[in-house]
């Protein structure tokens, strides 16, 4: 009765690099239908995301943001609860930033900018998180619904705060003004001058969501709020019977989750942008929940899947470039090709592969 | 065909609506129905009884297409036939009143029962006709109810009527009711046993499904007693009594030997006073109950599984409330109704509780080993070192509990999904029992485990007594009450309904279990 056991090599390496392969089969029929050379645009989209050093610091930039926002949908998703506002919270998060740097960035080096906008950040993100968890630790409204709500109300809050209230005065622009010196992280190419990132926005950020990525993983895994994250996601009764509360574990994870979404927005608006601006999550906090889904909801899972996202929307745009044909919407069917295969369609190939290896096992064994 | 009828009080010139020959249903390691053979003769009532998740439902479902049986036939009206699905049994003139009725809230009494047989696109064809064919029905079988009311407005009773219409209508001659009485008053179960009358007498055949002595003993003519998934017997209902079939039900086999000196009990360790419980369908499931448990005995609850007792539980450990009570541990008053604790203070104050289902409640299956070894007390500092659990001192320790308890495979890795049903026991036993606990509740300590594992339960539960622990069992199972327990309090329908001491006579045990002295008093 208890499903199929894989072994690990197989849910974690094979299944993944199956969801890909099918992901990439379909597009490529995609791309033999509109009369272009599919392997060209493999090599296309390789060499433009991994093939020289600016194409490899924008595939970084991107997959800094989905380091944020796959991590914060991990985080939830092991308390089983599915945070889709991400695009909100992360959206939020930009206003925590934009208040730490322009209160300081006149004064004081980015340094000491970062830690206050750091916290801004998570803070703006897990305010933004934390209506909806009350919602539903409280009154049991569903988190898909009230989260996915508050992406509209953020978009809507921060189109009137950045037309309103903080736009730059004289400005036609929904925009902050742009920070100094002490309100930017430095690009990794000014920093690491011989990778040759040369224009690309990669910077300090970088190396914040791979210090998330531990934090994450020591906090699920080796501290007793984990525990009980993970106890009420796999089994809510038992996590009952233990002693856990159910509200608390709600609230806190879904802080936790909007927190690190609203992280991004330090790579974004700190790191590149500079300034607060209208739009600039861009679907970010929903391709989170891909890549959390594709990395199996483990830090290092996250980073590789981050990684391959930051290369398709990379390698995409140059693809775009190069092969005419192939326009700005046919990679973002590309891209929502992987997303279906690697999110939605999870267990295409499950079942297939439970059936493959339990068969190979002695019946006695199965029946034990 | 013709093979000899079983040595049945049955006129052997009657073709049976219904014959079982030797189903076999397993669901993984459960084998939820044995060699089950079942004789339904035509225009008849047929009861089946049992405890619940003795594999009345199973076989029913087995019976309605909903489940294929592994081995065994099904001959209806001395056909073999094949039952691959619900339409199949239709066909068969086979119809299913379920427990939980399958209506459509805001259709109408018509419209539900045309529902899936509407013949044909335009439906107004085919609600004139069935409008027709209900008025005759309803006088056919005296079952009034107005064609054009919505169901949610009906009262249940009425809902039900409705169920046993759509059967009728779709042409069953053989009508199977799971555990129809479950949700109506008193009134509108006699009201039901009437139609059920009328329907036997127009020669339909009824197959009764329940697990109460009362209404098997008013309405049907020949009952069938399942335990553990087997069919244990078969009586006609005027020659059989409550108290037989009360013992048939419960079971009547070998004690087990437990090696038990007699109890030395000294001070209350626990005591509840008028406990009060409503679950969530607010229905009064826990009703003034009031005992104790001293330190070095074991209280048994006994009774028939659904009674209370999980609640009983659960309530004493903290997951639920209390509508009112008080509970005092180790001296320490707790009002349950107003301040009560949660799971994990009652834990502080050393409490241990191994509950009823290890699955849903006890485990949690996803985890490895050794991190159900601390669920619950994952809290404790000896657990942490700083802000983080001390993962090797929780495997050491896990792997120290494996050894004592011989859990197999002793591998604190592996994920506690792929232990037995036994072993899987004996982690959560481990677990609880080594926090040395001044109160331990246990449910069910032994339901689905193998005899050798029973046997090593057994003996640590008396262990901890014989360590001056205090230990309440709640089982289903009579005999495992009768060999662990000191005392023995019965509980029946919410409430104690006697005590008695170990040697209690079964029998008596079986009546109050059955509610019968509850009822007459």
């Amino acid at each position: 009765m208890s499903a199929g056991q894989l072994p690990r090599w197989v849910d974690y390496g094979l299944i993944p690099l199956l969801n890909l392969a099918a992901a990439f089969l379909v597009s490529g029929l995609v791309v033999v239908l509109i009369g272009e050379n599919p392997l060209d645009a493999v090599k296309v989209l390789l060499w433009g995301s991994l093939g020289y050093g600016e194409g490899f610091g924008f595939t970084l930039f991107f997959a800094t943001n989905f380091i944020f926002t796959g991590l914060a949908v991990a985080v939830a998703f092991h308390a089983g609860l599915f945070n889709i506002g991400g695009e909100g919270q992360a959206y939020l998060g930009g206003l925590g930033v934009a208040f730490a740097c322009l209160a300081l960035d006149q004064y004081v080096p980015w340094w000491v900018t970062l830690p206050f906008a750091i916290l801004g950040s998570a803070l703006m993100g897990a305010a933004w998180a934390f209506i909806p968890a009350w919602l539903q630790a409280k009154r049991g409204s569903h988190v898909v619904i009230t989260t996915i709500m508050f992406n509209f109300i953020a978009a809507s809050l921060m189109v009137y705060l950045l037309n309103n209230v903080m736009k730059k005065a004289g400005s036609m622009q929904s925009e902050t003004r742009t920070f100094e010196e002490g309100g930017r992280l430095p690009f990794l190419n000014d920093i690491f001058p011989g990778f040759g990132f040369d224009y690309a926005p990669v910077n300090l950020s970088l190396f914040v969501a791979f210090l998330a990525c531990i934090l994450v993983w020591l906090l699920i895994w080796r501290t007793k709020l984990g525990f009980e994250i993970r106890s009420f996601g796999a089994n809510p009764t038992a996590a009952v019977y233990a002693g856990i509360n159910p509200v608390r574990i709600i609230i806190v994870t879904m802080l936790i989750s909007g927190g690190l979404a609203g992280m991004m927005a330090i790579n974004e608006i700190m790191g590149s942008q500079h300034r607060l601006l209208i739009d600039y999550v861009a679907g970010y906090g929903f391709v989170g929940i891909a890549v959390a889904l594709m990395g199996r909801s483990h830090p290092v899972g996250i980073v590789l899947a981050a990684i391959l996202f930051g290369m398709l929307y990379q390698g995409g745009a140059e693809l775009s470039f190069e092969m005419p044909a192939i326009t700005r919407d046919m990679i973002v069917v590309i891209q929502g090709l992987v997303i279906l295969f690697a999110g939605a369609l999870e267990y295409l190939f499950r079942p297939a592969l439970i059936r493959l290896f339990s068969a190979g096992r002695s019946p006695a064994a199965q029946a034990a | 065909m013709n093979k000899p009828i079983t040595t049945q009080e049955l006129e052997t010139t009657a073709q049976p609506a219904i014959e079982l020959r030797k189903i076999n249903k397993r669901f993984g390691p459960v084998h939820a129905n044995k060699d089950i053979d079942l004789l339904v003769k035509k225009g008849s009532i047929h009861g089946i009884i049992g405890e619940n998740g003795a594999g009345k439902s199973t076989l029913m479902s087995i019976l309605y297409g909903f489940y294929t049986a592994d081995e065994g036939d099904i001959l209806v009206d001395g056909k073999k036939v094949a039952i691959p699905d619900s339409k199949t049994a239709i066909s068969l003139g086979i119809g299913m009143v379920h427990q939980h009725f399958m209506l459509v809230d805001n259709f109408s009494v018509l419209e539900n029962v045309v529902l899936g047989a509407e013949g044909g696109a335009n439906l107004s064809v085919g609600l004139a006709s069935a409008r027709a064919e209900l008025k005759r029905l309803e006088d056919e079988y005296e079952l009034k109810v107005d064609p054009d009311a919505l169901i949610e407005e009906l009262p249940v009773g009425l809902q039900q009527r409705v169920e046993i219409l759509k059967a009728l209508f779709r042409g069953a001659e053989i009508l199977i009711l799971d555990e129809p009485t479950g949700v109506l008053t008193p009134a509108e179960a006699d009201h039901l046993f009437k139609i059920l009358e009328v329907l036997k007498n127009q020669g339909k055949t009824v197959l009764l499904i329940t697990h109460k002595l009362r209404e098997i003993m008013a309405i049907t003519d020949t009952v069938s007693v399942m335990r553990r998934g087997e069919m244990v017997a078969t009586r006609q209902t005027s020659e059989t009594s409550m108290s037989e079939l009360a013992e048939l039900m419960v079971g009547r086999s070998v004690l087990l030997n437990v090696d038990k000196t007699p109890a030395t009990p000294t001070n209350k360790v626990l005591e509840i006073s008028n406990l009060n419980v409503t679950d969530s369908r607010g229905v009064r499931v826990v009703k003034d109950v009031s005992f104790n448990v001293r330190a070095g005995e074991i209280v048994g609850i006994a009774g028939v599984s659904g009674n209370g007792q999980s609640e009983l539980l659960e309530t004493i450990a903290g997951i639920r409330h209390a509508d009112t009570g008080t509970l005092w541990i180790d001296g320490e008053e707790i009002d349950l109704a107003k301040n009560p604790l949660d799971p994990a203070q009652m834990r502080q104050r050393s409490l241990g509780h191994v509950p009823e289902d290890r699955h849903r409640m006890g485990l949690v299956t996803k985890f490895a080993e050794y991190e159900n070894s601390i669920l619950g007390y994952h809290n404790d500092p000896i657990y942490s070192r700083g802000l983080l659990l001390d993962i090797a001192k929780i495997k050491e320790l896990a792997s120290g509990e494996i050894e004592k308890y011989d859990i197999r495979p002793p591998n604190p890795l592996l994920k506690t999904a792929n232990f037995s049903g036994g072993n899987q026991q004996k982690i959560v036993l481990a677990r609880e029992i080594e926090r040395d606990p001044t109160v331990l509740l246990v449910g069910q300590p032994t339901r689905g485990v193998d005899i050798g594992a029973i046997e090593f339960i057994h003996k640590r539960i008396v262990e901890l007594r014989d360590a001056g622990k205090g230990i309440l069992l709640v089982s289903v199972e009579l005999d495992e009450i009768r060999s662990l327990a000191d005392r023995i309090l019965v509980m029946f329908d919410g409430k104690i309904v006697g005590e008695r001491t170990a040697d209690a006579d079964e029998g008596e045990l079986g009546l109050l279990m059955a509610g019968v002295e509850g009822e007459t008093k």
